[in-house]
């Protein structure tokens, strides 16, 4: 079966003529659901174990424990669960050598990739659904990979808490919110973006800190190492998603006004600033943009075979893939013979099948060549396949002579020149006139009008280079030419929307009167013939490596763009995310299943919540108190500054992470609030301790109040792991009733730990709701109707409030 | 008696000094707003035709006048209802079909009046961008510099001679700052005294004011709320106050700023309300409660109806979210398709839809379960939260039902649909439990317009819900109507509320049918709080989407930068008016920021002034500009003039700072003062020889025109012959 994948649903769309069938064949995916997790039984005893132990009952050696206890990946036995469907698929394509198209940079992929190659993963297998056995498959490595990362955060923070506080209490209790969080320990468990990411987030911070406190021995040893690490994990940061680019910001700030303070230093020589600043811009600019690029290069060099994310480029990037499937005879032949035009707007990106055939083409437009704006009988339409129907030939808008006549000479087409185009199954020319358009009421309709050739002033249009680089001709792929009717004025342009049943849903095309430059309106020839021009290779065309990270960086934006959730559609909003008040499902549906759920635990992060709002109030009075000039003792005085400073560099960093997704206008998920949800546990540790000492002083007269310190951590330190003894089967996994269910005593009420997905809708949640949603839904109706008589339908499958054990009942009971 | 002694001594002190009024008058500011009325209102109602965005705010000025109520998503109704006086004060009756621009005013259109306010606030900024630079503490000569720009300036100009809110926006950001500086200044001398209370006030009214125009105007408001942090933050670190002092500035200042501009705002909507009493074309997009609360329409069908819904009702049931459309829960004798397009099968029994119109069959009877009678009794039987009912329609009499059968156009719901018994071993679940949704704030009566109740299907628990869908011509391109197995949280989409409702009281199918198409009449009304109808009605306007992105003259906010785009706004047979900016200034305050960090030689009073200066000016011009590189809504030149109303203050204040600071010797002033006149004199030559588009008195040749479109993305028509 062909691959589900991005471009894997597109593809193997056969072209069809219109007029054979109309409508796309739609594959009957909701069969999957029934083999979904046939009857999983239990988790590998062996893995249950090894991760129960991993809850350490002793503070020493924890970070070792844990290494080991994030380690036993396949908690979710050897089933693909969730987004690892994407990004697993993603590290095969690496493996492979497949060119694909994701809305991510690609260093984490790439990584993920390299991680199964190193361990043995020969890339086979197909990953498509969650829920697929991996069966003799080594995906170990990949999640071993994910997890190692996913550990690495726990010391991460509790250096980076340690380096802020100078206080061990406070980085052993960030440590142990961490731990012994539900959310971050799932997330890391599988073949996921997120915990590549978040590693990078958290090394980035941890050396920006460190390199913070060496400002005292500028150009040190150590002082350049921290500089260059942190440049190098930003650069990691942003190369895996772009959310990265918050981490940037933080930096970027932190460096700001470091250098700030540096200017303001009359003891400073200029000279001295200048070092200073020169060394920030190379390690903090020029070695991240060196590295992001270079994971670019590499990107490109390993993907060299055509493969599903093909379509989503210009026809130009499309030229230097060696793109074996041309030559595959399965492919029919009328697909990818002859098209030339295609639209660089947004939908005209998807489907256009591979490049040409012809692997020469004339590099220079002359009359009597044969192009395509391809055609649906009359109404000129955006034919997504190629085509006969995509030919046209053009002609001087004044002759009728055979351009062709050997006799005559060679006219090359030239910008600004009045041409006509004929389209050649039809002979029928180009037209467009007063006539609103079918669907954009606005615009002018465009038809072909005439009989062979032989048409009015209406189909004359003036053809015009946008980037005039090349000098007048207009080029082979290369030029981008916009077509004016000469007689409205009007634009020649892709509207995007879909012409229903009688345009054979094709786009609509139609003439804007807006002048606009907007890519809607931009053609370019992408096939092209004339018997008498001399072929050129097409290797000449091949973009500059610049040119396809720009091009690269305009489709991925696009894409991330065009993650809009549809209307009426229940989706994660922000507000939702800290609160916990809903988590994402992993796997495992029915009650027989083995069910992992994506959920923090709720009392770490209440009481990460709590703590925000407590260091805004606590932060502010002290605050307010030294700009009143209040005399401090020296030790509150101290505390104050942590408090102050290092809390304030985290509050930052929570909030740098968090708010500007309520801005997004994309789909959001849950797991994009964990890198937030980092720092806010960072600030906990370092708050309760600073809370907890001052507590302590301001008690100093009694006899125990050096104990109120010790017993406070030590108290949230059980309560949480104590937490975490509830909770951890949202992580490990958990078979039983569901919570509508009776059997189960949970009140679903209290979280609406709903799924996400529901029944029937194609099981790929994440980004991969790109895929899903641009498909129609998958047509469960069918069998429905077979299933009418004993009713056993799709709506049986419908999912449970989720994770409904008792404990959280008892957890309530114990807050 | 209740006054203390010394106040009230104070207060008669009048009586002992005589009473002397001191005229003050600066002959700068006078002469300012005399050239500043004579630009802007001179030939006022010259085009006596619709100019452009004209079209767009005449028609709510027609409303209006009328009283009807109208929705619009652009912007507070402050603005509006100010345009709106002008219309009231020249008599305007609100008759004229606002339809087209270029269209030619009626004699019953008093044009001058319409635009005399826009035109005065366009006039005032002149003087008040004097006063500001003056209040910021440079010379004399840079704020005439700076008025007299405002005042040359051609899109400014244009701008404010019309219908339109930017003038009045741009006069109420300046009267925010003035004020807030007016304020500052003389908290150093007096605080407390009568003027820093009229000023501090002033400014939260003024603030309110700007968003109550635009929306935009929020960006400057929360520029003054900043500024006035930053000062209180100041306040709190001065040792020399009192604790008791401090906590009493910062309560006047959050009182002024914080819930005074509340209030107003309120206040705007309050008389917006009160004014828009009766209803108009844009009540469908509102609920039925608010709908009923204004005269005629709804209000009309509905007066006189039984409130509370027994079992027996007739009653048409209304979606709360009205999303795409308000629509109504609708049955018809038609049945689903066996199969499906894509192949899928139905159940083959009655659609259920919802419809946009009124109509027949749009009745439903609320039925009991227990018993056959479809009247109701006496007395009746109130339908309370948690009761279950059968929903029986009207004109078909058969029962609303969902089943396991998935949905026409959403396979991941459930098929709704009407039962028919075709004998299948598909039997009848047609119970459905009732569930008031806002029964905290009301009873747990269901209620006629007021309840919001959701239909909580008893053997599936599927929600009934509006999916939007329209479905294909089988449906008749209705919407469709889904049972929600597992709702996710409250979703409008899934609450209904009863808009039209009589008593049934007839037991013969025939005679039922008779009364389900004679009009409901019976008594009552029933009328929302203020605050309901303001929340009500402030969300749909943030909501509403306008569905055009495209137009021919909308442009990029890189674009208003460089000049590239300019918007024509009228066509006159020869002649054609429209807007362009004529200069762009390039501040460069952080050139001195730098030299203050690094070399320290500017006088610490100079340093606060300049920092203030900046943020005021340099500030407003941010926070006017760069907010438009996020909107995703269609955005013109005209957005960019508040922002260039403060980079012209900016303009003059750098220059004098240039002057006074970076030139040293006597020479190097002159000379810089030689180069600032002769920029100034072309500046001014600019403007003029631009005056006719400005203005689109003179008819020019199209020569003329072309010589003066200075480039190419220029949009200026020129009639050809």
């Amino acid at each position: 079966p062909p691959p589900s994948g991005p471009g894997g649903d597109r593809t193997p769309l056969p072209a069809q003529r219109p007029g054979q069938g109309t409508t796309f064949p739609r594959a009957p995916r909701c069969r999957r659901r029934e083999l979904h997790f046939p009857g999983h039984p239990e988790p590998p005893l062996g893995d249950f174990l090894a991760g129960r132990l991993a809850r350490p009952s002793v503070l020493a050696g924890r970070r070792a424990i844990l290494r080991r206890g994030r380690m036993p990946p396949a908690v979710g036995g050897g089933l693909a669960g969730w987004d690892e469907t994407h990004f697993g698929k993603m590290g095969s394509y690496y493996i492979n050598h497949t060119f694909f198209f994701d809305v991510h940079p690609p260093l984490g992929k790439m990584l993920i990739g390299l991680a199964g190659y190193l361990s043995g993963y020969d890339g086979t297998f197909l990953f498509q659904k969650p829920g697929d056995k991996y069966e003799h498959h080594s995906y170990l490595g990949m999640r071993g990979f994910c997890a190692f990362l996913g550990a690495l955060l726990i010391p991460f923070a509790y250096l980076t808490v340690l380096e802020l506080s100078q206080s061990l209490p406070a980085a052993l209790l960030t440590a142990a919110l961490l731990t012994f969080d539900t959310g971050c320990l799932t997330l890391s468990q599988y073949i996921l973006l997120d915990p590549i990411l978040m590693f990078f987030i958290m090394a980035a911070m941890l050396s920006m800190v460190k390199y913070n406190s060496c400002a005292n021995r500028p150009f040190s040893a150590p002082w350049w190492i921290w500089l260059s690490l942190t440049g190098v994990n930003l650069a990691g940061a942003l190369g895996v998603k772009f959310v990265g680019l918050f981490i940037i910001l933080q930096v970027g700030w932190n460096t700001l006004s470091d250098l700030w303070h540096l200017f303001g230093d009359l003891n400073l020589s200029m000279v001295t600033v200048g070092k200073h600043l020169t060394a920030r811009v190379l390690c903090l600019i020029v070695l991240p943009l060196a590295l992001y690029t270079a994971t670019y290069a590499v990107h490109f060099m390993v993907l060299n075979k055509s493969g599903p994310g093909d379509g989503f480029f210009s026809s130009a990037f499309q030229a230097r893939l060696s793109g074996n499937n041309l030559h595959n005879a399965s492919i029919p032949e009328r697909e990818c013979l002859l098209s030339f035009t295609k639209v660089e707007g947004q939908k005209g990106f998807l489907g256009c099948c591979t490049s040409s055939r012809r692997r020469r083409l004339p590099a220079d437009l002359a009359y009597g060549s044969v192009i395509t704006v391809k055609s649906a009988r009359m109404a000129v339409t955006t034919y997504l396949h190629k085509d006969y129907n995509n030919l046209w030939i053009i002609k001087k808008h004044n002759t009728n002579s055979d351009p062709l006549d050997p006799s005559l000479p060679v006219e090359f087409v030239r910008h600004g020149d009045v041409i006509r185009l004929e389209h050649k199954e039809t002979s029928r020319n180009l037209h467009s006139h007063y006539h609103e358009a079918p669907l954009t009421r606005k615009h002018y309709q465009v038809t072909g009008y005439g009989i062979n050739g032989t048409g009015d002033s209406n189909d004359f249009w003036r053809i015009e280079v946008v980037n005039r680089k090349f000098g007048n001709r207009i080029k082979v792929l290369r030029s981008r030419i916009r077509l004016i009717h000469l007689v409205t004025g009007c634009v020649l342009g892709s509207s995007g929307k879909v012409l229903p049943k009688w345009g054979w849903e094709q786009l609509e095309v139609t003439c804007t009167p807006y002048l606009k430059e907007t890519l809607n309106s931009i053609w370019n020839v992408e096939d092209h013939i004339n018997p008498k021009l001399p072929n050129i290779s097409l290797d000449v065309l091949q973009p500059s490596f610049p040119e396809i990270m720009l091009e690269a960086h305009m489709v991925m934006i696009r894409g991330n763009s065009g993650l809009k959730p549809k209307d009426n559609e229940f989706t994660s909003k922000p507000w939702h995310w800290p609160i916990n008040y809903q988590g994402l499902r992993f796997s495992g549906i029915n009650d027989t299943d083995f069910r992992v759920y994506l959920l923090g635990n709720p009392v770490v992060w209440w009481l990460n919540l709590l703590s925000i709002a407590l260091y805004l109030l606590s932060g502010s009075i002290f605050a307010v108190a030294v700009q009143r000039g209040a005399r401090l003792p020296a030790e509150v005085e101290g505390l104050s500054q942590v408090l102050l400073q290092g809390g304030g560099q985290l509050l930052w960093g929570w909030m740098i992470h968090y708010f500007p997704f309520f801005l997004m206008g994309r789909i959001l998920y849950f797991h994009h609030y964990f890198p937030a949800m980092l720092f806010s546990s960072m600030l906990t540790g370092l708050l309760w301790d600073t809370l907890l000492r001052l507590c302590a002083w301001s008690l100093a007269s009694f006899s125990l109040a050096g104990h109120v310190h010790v017993l406070g951590i030590l108290s949230l330190l059980l309560g949480i792991a104590y937490s975490f003894y509830l909770f951890h089967p949202l992580a490990y996994g958990m078979v039983g009733p569901l919570a509508q269910d009776p059997r189960s005593g949970w009140n679903p009420g209290t979280f609406e730990a709903t799924a996400r997905t529901p029944a029937c809708v194609q099981e790929l949640p994440g980004d991969s709701q790109l895929w899903s949603q641009s498909l129609d839904p998958p047509s469960c109706g069918g069998r429905c109707l077979r299933s009418l008589r004993s009713s056993a339908t799709c709506q049986d499958h419908a999912l449970g409030a989720y994770p409904e054990f008792k404990p959280l009942e008892r957890a309530m009971a114990l807050l | 008696g209740i006054l203390p002694g010394p106040l009230f001594y104070k207060m008669l002190g009048f009586l002992q000094r005589p009473v002397v009024v001191t005229a003050d008058i600066n002959l700068n500011v006078v002469a300012l707003t005399a050239v500043g009325l004579l630009s802007r209102l001179w030939q006022l109602s010259y085009p006596r035709a619709v100019v452009f965005d004209e079209v767009y705010y005449g028609q709510y000025i027609s409303f209006y006048m009328k009283r009807i109520f109208f929705l619009d998503g652009s912007g507070p109704p402050f603005g509006h209802m100010l345009l709106a006086l002008g219309g009231y004060l020249g008599g305007f009756d609100g008759n004229f079909l606002w339809n087209r621009i270029g269209a030619e005013y009626s004699t019953n259109v008093p044009v001058w009046s319409l635009r005399l306010l826009p035109a005065l606030a366009g006039a005032l900024s002149v003087p008040m961008a004097y006063q500001i630079v003056w209040e910021l503490g440079f010379s004399h000569c840079a704020a005439v510099g700076a008025a007299l720009l405002i005042l040359i300036e051609n899109s400014l100009i244009t701008q404010s001679r019309l219908m339109l809110l930017e003038s009045v926006l741009i006069f109420f950001n300046l009267l925010a700052v003035l004020s807030y500086l007016k304020f500052s200044n003389s908290q150093k001398h007096r605080p407390f005294s009568p003027s820093w209370w009229f000023w501090l006030m002033l400014t939260g009214v003024a603030c309110s004011c700007a968003v109550g125009t635009k929306y935009v105007g929020v960006f400057t408001y929360l520029l003054v709320l900043g500024v006035a942090a930053a000062h209180a933050w100041h306040l709190i670190g001065d040792q020399t106050l009192s604790n008791v002092h401090v906590l009493c500035h910062l309560l006047a200042r959050a009182v002024a700023l914080l819930v005074i501009p509340v209030l107003v705002y309120l206040l705007f909507f309050y008389v917006h309300l009160l004014l828009l009493c009766r209803s108009g074309p844009h009540d469908q997009i509102m609920s039925s409660a608010f709908q009923a609360s204004l005269e005629g329409g709804l209000a009309r069908i509905t007066r006189g109806q039984p409130l509370e819904v027994a079992y027996g009702s007739q009653v048409t049931l209304k979606n709360v979210f009205g999303q795409p459309v308000p629509c109504w829960l609708h049955s018809h004798q038609s049945t689903y398709p066996m199969i499906y397009e894509n192949g899928r099968g139905s159940s083959h029994q009655q659609q259920v839809t919802c419809y946009p119109f009124k109509d027949v069959n749009n009745w439903w009877i609320v039925k009991d379960p227990g018993r056959h009678q479809l009247v109701v009794n006496n007395p009746p039987r109130p339908v309370r939260h948690g009761d279950i009912v059968q929903l029986v329609h009207g004109m078909t009499t058969r029962l609303l039902n969902t089943h396991d059968v998935a949905a026409p156009l959403s396979p991941h719901s459930q098929e709704v649909s009407c039962y028919i018994d075709y004998n299948v071993s598909m039997p009848a679940q047609n119970l459905w439990r009732l569930d008031i949704v806002n029964r905290e704030s009301d009873t747990d009566v269901w209620k006629t317009i007021l309840s919001e109740v959701r239909f909580v299907h008893v053997n599936t628990s599927a929600i009934l819900k509006l999916s939007g869908a329209p479905l294909p011509d089988w449906g008749f391109r209705q919407l469709e109507v889904v049972g929600e197995k597992l709702s996710r949280g409250y979703h409008g989409s899934t609450v209904w509320n009863v808009e039209e409702h009589r008593y049934g009281r007839s037991q013969e199918q025939k005679e039922r049918e008779l009364e389900l198409r004679s009009p409901a009449q019976m008594d009552a009304s029933r009328n929302l709080s203020f605050m309901a109808r303001f929340s009500e009605l402030q969300w749909r306007m943030l909501t509403v989407r306008s569905d055009d992105s495209e137009h021919k003259y909308s442009s990029t906010p890189l674009d208003w930068v460089t000049l590239d785009t300019s918007i024509a706004y009228w066509l006159h047979p020869r002649t054609s008016v429209s807007g362009a900016s004529v200069r762009q200034s390039c501040p460069a305050p952080e050139s001195s920021v730098i030299r203050r960090r690094r070399v320290c030689d500017l006088p610490e009073d100079c340093w606060l002034r300049w920092a203030l200066a900046g943020a005021l000016c340099a500030g407003g011009w941010a926070v006017n500009y760069v907010p438009f590189f996020l909107m995703e809504k269609t955005l013109f030149l005209y957005h960019y003039l508040p922002a260039l109303a403060f980079q012209i203050l900016l303009l003059p204040v750098v220059l004098e700072h240039v002057s006074g600071r970076l030139c040293r010797s006597q020479l190097q002033r002159s000379f810089f003062g030689a180069l600032v006149v002769a920029w100034f004199a072309s500046a001014c030559h600019v403007s003029n020889t631009l005056r006719p588009l400005t203005y689109g008195d003179r008819s020019l040749s199209p020569s003329e025109l072309k010589a003066l479109r200075w480039k190419d993305s220029w949009d200026i028509l020129i009639r050809k012959y």
